[in-house]
C-alpha cells in the first residue's frame, strides 16, 4: 500500500510542479500577479509530495519490501539498516527520485527567499525550475518508475552493489547532486534575466549565493568521490579522469567560473551576456552529468538504443532546456547593456576574465576527451578511449596560469591595477612562496622541479590570500572584512593547499606490487612492511580475508595495517578495502591482492604497498574551499541587497 | 586592445596544447584477430579486450609474472603482465588489456575487469557480433 | 541578435544530433521463417544427466522459452544475468539448447554464471539448431503450449526486448491457456 502511494504522490508532485511552471510564467507574462504568486505555494505542496514519495521508498527498503521490484534489485535480507537506506539512491530509479526531491528542497527554499526578489523575476526563477521538476518528475513517472511492484514478489532482494557499499557513498551521490541540482538555481535566474530583460547589479547579488552554494556541494560531492575511489578501490589513486568523475568535474569547473565572472558582474556590470551563457552551460553541464552517468551512454552510445525510451526521453529534455535557454539567449542576450568601458587587462576583471578563459577552455578540453569517444562510436568510427596522460597534459598547463592570477588578482583593484600597490602588497608572499619551493625542492631530492614548482604556486596562493586576513588580524586594515572577502581568502588557501597536495602527490608518490610468504619483509621508501598472514572472519553480509602486515621505520612498528578482501555471498563479488596509516605529510596504504598458492589462504600474497606524501593536503583542500564557498554565500551583503530592490520595482509593477 | 590580443594568444596556446596532447593520447581498441592480422600500430599503447582462455592462465612462482591467453571467436594472443590482477581476473572472464604488441605477445602494463560477474567489455561485444548482430563461433569449440 | 549569439545554440544542436544518431543505431531485425509454425521436434539427452532426455512434449507443457546457448558463446553472457532474474522471477521456465558445446565446458559454465534452465538439452552435433534454423548463439524461441513458435529473439535478449516484447506476448500465452 505506501508504495503506491508513493507513486500517487510523485503525480500528484508533477501536477504541482505543472502548475507550478505555467501559471507563474502566464502571470509574469500578462502582469497579473496573483498568478504569478501560485509559484510559492505550488512549490511547498511540490516538495511535500515529493518528500513523502522518497520517503515511501525509504520506508519499502526499511521494512524489506520485496515486492517492490526496484528494492528487490538494490536489497537484501541481510544488508544493514545504514545501506539499505542509502540503496535508495544506489541505482537509476532511486537517484532520479533523490534528484527530484533536491530540487523540491531547492525550490523550496528559492521560494522562501523569493519574497526580497521583485514579483516577475521571483515568478520566473520559481516557474522554470517547475519546469526542471516537470521534466523529471515525469521522467520517472513514465520510464523509471521505483515503485513497480514485482509480481511474484522475490523471496530475498539481489543486494545492493558491493561497490556502493561504503560510508564515504551513503553521502556522496546527495552531495553530488545538490550541486548539480543547485545549478539549476543560476540556470533559472539567467532564464530570468533573459525573459525580463534586466541584469544589474541586484540580479549578479541574488544569484551570487545561490551559485556559490550549489559550488560548495558539488565540490564536497566530488571530493567525497575521490576519497571513495582512494579507500575503496584499492589502487592508490584519488583521481582516474573516469568519464563519471569527468561528468562531475565539467560542471564544477564552468560553476567556478560562474562565481568569478558573478563577481566582475556584481562590481562592474560587465560580462552580462559571458554571465548569462556560462549559467545556462553549467546546468547544461549538470544534465549532461546526471544522464550520462546513469543512462549508461558513456560505455558505449549503444547502451543508449538498448533502451530508446529512457533514450529519446533524456535527448528530449535535454534539448528542450539547453538548446530552449541557448535559443533565448540568442535572442534576448543582446539587450544587455554592459557598462560603459572596455576591460583593461591589467585590473582585476581583466584578470578575472582570464582566469574565466582558462577555467573554460579545461572544461572544453575535459568535455572533448569525454565526448570525443562517444562520437567516434555514434558516427561508426570504431571504439577508442582518450587515456588520461591527455587529460594531465591538457590540465597542469592550465592550472600554473590559473594559480598564479589568484595571487596576483588579490593585489590588482578594479578598474586598473597599480604596478606599485602590486609590489608593496607580494613581494612577502612571493619570497615566502619562493623560499619555501627551493626548502622543498632539496628535501624532495629527485622529483625536485615538480615538487618545488607545486609548493612554488600552492604557497603563493596561500601566502596571497592570507594578506587580507592577515591585515585585518593585525588591525593594520582600514576597512573591515566582509564574509565575502572571508570565504574568498579561505577557499584560495584551499585551493593552494590543494595544488601542493596534488603536484607532491602526483611527483613522489613511490608504489611496488610484491609477492610475500609470511614472515617476508619487504622495503620502499625508507618503510619496511613484513607480512603476518591473512585470517577469515564473517563480517554482517560478506566474509573478509584479512591481512596483517606491520609497518616499520627504522626498525620501529608504528602501525598494524589490516588490509580486506571482501566476499558478498549475494553477488560472488570480492571488494578491495585498503588500510592506511594516516600522518598530516604523508599516507602508508596497503590492499591486499590475491593469494598467489592455488588460491591458498595462508600461502605467499600478493600485495600492493604505497607511500603517498601530502595525499590528504587534496582533500583538505578540497574541504576548505567549499568551508570558503560556504563563508562568502552566508554574506549580509547578499541579503539586504534584496530587500531594497524589492520596494522600487513592485511599486512599477503595480503602478501597471 | 591588449587585452584582447592576450585572450586571443592565450585562448589559441590553450586550444592548441589541448589537440596536441589528445592526438597523442588517443587509445584504440582491438580484438584478439585486429591484433595478430598486424592491424595495430606497433608500439603504439593499445587496448585489447577478450576472454581469458580456458586452461591457459600460468602463474611464474617467483614473482608477479602472469602469462595468458585473451581469446575472441577465432584466435587467441599470448599475454604477458607483471603485477596484481583485478579482483574478478579469471579464466573465462571477460577482460581489457591495456599494453604493446612486442613481437607476437602483448605486453600489458593494465589489466582491468569491470565489478560484474557477467561483464563483458562492450567493445568486445561490438567487435564479436557479425552482420546480423549475433556472436560468432568459436573455432576453438570442438 | 547576431551570429555570435547563435554560436553556442548550434554547437549543443549538433550535439544532440550526434546523441540521436546513437539512437537510431539500432542492430537489424531478421523475420524467421519458423514463427507461426509448429516447433521441429527433437530429443537430446539432458545435460549432466545424459540418460535422460528432454523433448519438445516437455517443453511445450507450459508456455516455455528455448534459449540456444554455449559456453564458448561471449554474448551468451552479456542475456545471462537476465534470464537468470527471469528464472529467480518464475515468470516462465527456460529451457537450454546446447548447441556445439563439451558437456564438462558447459557444465561449468552453468556452475560459474548460474543455471537458469529447467533443463537443457545436449545438441552435439547441431542438427537440433539446424532444424530450429539457427545461425548464431544466442537466440531465443517462444513456444505455445500447442507446439507453435510465437517469437524469435536473435542475439542476446535485452531489457527492452524483455520487457516490452517478450513478457508481454509471454503473459498474453499463459492467460490464453
Amino acid at each position: 500500500m505506501i508504495p503506491e502511494l508513493g507513486h500517487f504522490a510523485l503525480c500528484l508532485a508533477t501536477g504541482l510542479a505543472l502548475v507550478q511552471w505555467l501559471v507563474p510564467t502566464a502571470g509574469a507574462v500578462t502582469r497579473r500577479w496573483r498568478w504569478a504568486a501560485v509559484a510559492q505555494p505550488a512549490a511547498v505542496g511540490q516538495f511535500i509530495f515529493v518528500a513523502f514519495a522518497f520517503a515511501a521508498l525509504t520506508y519499502a527498503f526499511i521494512v524489506k519490501d520485496f515486492s517492490v521490484a526496484y528494492v528487490a534489485a538494490n536489497s537484501n535480507s541481510e544488508l544493514p539498516l545504514m545501506y539499505r537506506i542509502s540503496a535508495v539512491w544506489g541505482a537509476h530509479e532511486g537517484s532520479l527520485l533523490l534528484w527530484a526531491l533536491m530540487l523540491s528542497v531547492w525550490t523550496l527554499a528559492v521560494s522562501v527567499s523569493a519574497r526580497r526578489l521583485p514579483s516577475d523575476v521571483g515568478a520566473i526563477v520559481i516557474a522554470t525550475m517547475g519546469a526542471v521538476s516537470v521534466a523529471f518528475l515525469l521522467f520517472t513517472i513514465l520510464t523509471s518508475n521505483p515503485f513497480e511492484r514485482l509480481i511474484p514478489a522475490a523471496a530475498d532482494g539481489n543486494d545492493l552493489n558491493p561497490l556502493l557499499q561504503d560510508p564515504g557513498l551513503i553521502i556522496h551521490p546527495p552531495m553530488l547532486y545538490m550541486g548539480y541540482v543547485g545549478f539549476s538555481v543560476a540556470f533559472s535566474f539567467a532564464i530570468a534575466a533573459l525573459i525580463t530583460g534586466r541584469l544589474d547589479t541586484a540580479w549578479a547579488r541574488w544569484t551570487r549565493p545561490w551559485t556559490t552554494t550549489a559550488w560548495l556541494f558539488l565540490t564536497i560531492g566530488i571530493a567525497l568521490g575521490s576519497w571513495w575511489a582512494y579507500n575503496e578501490l584499492g589502487w592508490g589513486g584519488w583521481w582516474f579522469w573516469d568519464p563519471v568523475e569527468n561528468a562531475s568535474f565539467m560542471p564544477w569547473l564552468v560553476g567556478t567560473a560562474l562565481i568569478h565572472s558573478l563577481a566582475v558582474t556584481e562590481k562592474r556590470g560587465l560580462l552580462k551576456s559571458w554571465t548569462v551563457l556560462l549559467a545556462i552551460s553549467a546546468f547544461a553541464l549538470s544534465l549532461l552529468g546526471t544522464f550520462l552517468v546513469r543512462s549508461g551512454v558513456l560505455v558505449s552510445v549503444h547502451a543508449f538504443a538498448t533502451d530508446p525510451q529512457r533514450g529519446v526521453f533524456v535527448l528530449a529534455i535535454f534539448t528542450f532546456f539547453v538548446a530552449g535557454s541557448l535559443l533565448l539567449y540568442a535572442l534576448r542576450a543582446g539587450k544587455f547593456q554592459s557598462s560603459a568601458g572596455g576591460i583593461a587587462l591589467f585590473s582585476r576583471e581583466g584578470l578575472l576574465l582570464l582566469n574565466n578563459v582558462f577555467l573554460t577552455v579545461a572544461a572544453l578540453a575535459v568535455l572533448l576527451g569525454t565526448l570525443y569517444p562517444l562520437f567516434v562510436d555514434a558516427l561508426g568510427g570504431g571504439k577508442l578511449s582518450v587515456g588520461p596522460p591527455y587529460f594531465n597534459a591538457v590540465f597542469v598547463p592550465l592550472t600554473i596560469p590559473l594559480v598564479v592570477l589568484v595571487g596576483l588578482a588579490s593585489a590588482v583593484s578594479w578598474k586598473r591595477g597599480k604596478m606599485e600597490r602590486v609590489r608593496s602588497q607580494l613581494w612577502l608572499p612571493g619570497a615566502i612562496a619562493a623560499s619555501l619551493a627551493v626548502v622543498a625542492a632539496v628535501v624532495a631530492g629527485g622529483q625536485w622541479m615538480a615538487v618545488g614548482l607545486a609548493v612554488l604556486l600552492g604557497v603563493w596562493a596561500i601566502a596571497t590570500a592570507l594578506y587580507d586576513p592577515v591585515k585585518t588580524v593585525l588591525g593594520r586594515s582600514r576597512v573591515k572584512l566582509g564574509r565575502a572577502a572571508w570565504g574568498m581568502s579561505l577557499a584560495h588557501i584551499g585551493l593552494g593547499i590543494f595544488v601542493i597536495g596534488v603536484g607532491i602527490v602526483s611527483a613522489a608518490s613511490i608504489e611496488k606490487d610484491v609477492r610475500l610468504n609470511i614472515g617476508e619483509t619487504e622495503s620502499l621508501g625508507g618503510y619496511d612492511f613484513t607480512f603476518m598472514g591473512v585470517r577469515e572472519a564473517p563480517g554482517p553480509n560478506y566474509t573478509a580475508r584479512i591481512g596483517a602486515v606491520e609497518a616499520a621505520r627504522g626498525g620501529q612498528t608504528f602501525a598494524e595495517l589490516a588490509p580486506e578482501k571482501r566476499l558478498y555471498p549475494s553477488q560472488q563479488n570480492p571488494m578491495t578495502e585498503a588500510s592506511t596509516h594516516i600522518l598530516p605529510w604523508r599516507d602508508v596504504y596497503v590492499s591486499l591482492g590475491e593469494p598467489l598458492e592455488d588460491g591458498d589462504v595462508r600461502g605467499a600474497w600478493s600485495l600492493r604497498l604505497y607511500v603517498k606524501p601530502f595525499i590528504r593536503w587534496i582533500w583538505l583542500g578540497s574541504f576548505l574551499m567549499a568551508l570558503g564557498g560556504g563563508i562568502a554565500a552566508s554574506d549580509k551583503r547578499y541579503r539586504l541587497a534584496g530587500r531594497k530592490a524589492v520596494p522600487a520595482l513592485d511599486n512599477t509593477a503595480a503602478a501597471q | 586592445m591588449l587585452a584582447v590580443g592576450a585572450l586571443v594568444l592565450g585562448v589559441g596556446a590553450a586550444v592548441a596544447l589541448a589537440l596536441t596532447a589528445f592526438n597523442q593520447n588517443l587509445m584504440y581498441f582491438y580484438s584478439p584477430s585486429e591484433v595478430l592480422a598486424g592491424d595495430a600500430p606497433e608500439q603504439a599503447r593499445i587496448r585489447v579486450g577478450g576472454i581469458v582462455e580456458d586452461g591457459s592462465f600460468v602463474r611464474d612462482p617467483n614473482s608477479l609474472r602472469v602469462d595468458f591467453r585473451l581469446a575472441d571467436c577465432d584466435v587467441a594472443v599470448a599475454v604477458t603482465y607483471t603485477g596484481i590482477l583485478p579482483d574478478l581476473f579469471r579464466e573465462g572472464q571477460g577482460i581489457i588489456a591495456m599494453g604493446n604488441m612486442d613481437g607476437d605477445i602483448f605486453a600489458a602494463d593494465e589489466v582491468l575487469a569491470k565489478h560484474d560477474e557477467n561483464y563483458m567489455p562492450p567493445e568486445l561485444v561490438e567487435s564479436l557480433k557479425d552482420k546480423q548482430g549475433t556472436s560468432c563461433m568459436p573455432v576453438a569449440a570442438t | 541578435m547576431n551570429a555570435k549569439r547563435l554560436a553556442p545554440l548550434a554547437i549543443v544542436l549538433a550535439l544532440i544530433a550526434v546523441f540521436g544518431v546513437g539512437l537510431t543505431l539500432k542492430p537489424g531485425e531478421i523475420p524467421s521463417p519458423l514463427i507461426g509454425k509448429p516447433a521441429p521436434t527433437f530429443e537430446l539427452p539432458v545435460l549432466g544427466q545424459p540418460d535422460q532426455l528432454l523433448t519438445l512434449d516437455t517443453v511445450t507443457r507450459q508456455v516455455s522459452l528455448l534459449n540456444v546457448w554455449g559456453s564458448w558463446c561471449i554474448a551468451c553472457r552479456v542475456e545471462h544475468p537476465l534470464l537468470m532474474q527471469l528464472a529467480a522471477d518464475n515468470v516462465v521456465p527456460i529451457y537450454g539448447l546446447n548447441w556445439k558445446d563439451e558437456p564438462t565446458a558447459a557444465q561449468r559454465w552453468l556452475q560459474r554464471h548460474g543455471d537458469p534452465y529447467v533443463a537443457s538439452g545436449q545438441d552435439l552435433a547441431g542438427n537440433v539448431a539446424i532444424d530450429y534454423g539457427v545461425y548464431g548463439a544466442p537466440e531465443t524461441f517462444l513456444i505455445d503450449k500447442a507446439g507453435i513458435i510465437r517469437h524469435k529473439h536473435i542475439g542476446p535478449i535485452t531489457e527492452d526486448a524483455l520487457n516490452n516484447t517478450l513478457l508481454p506476448m509471454i503473459r498474453e500465452l499463459q492467460a490464453a491457456s
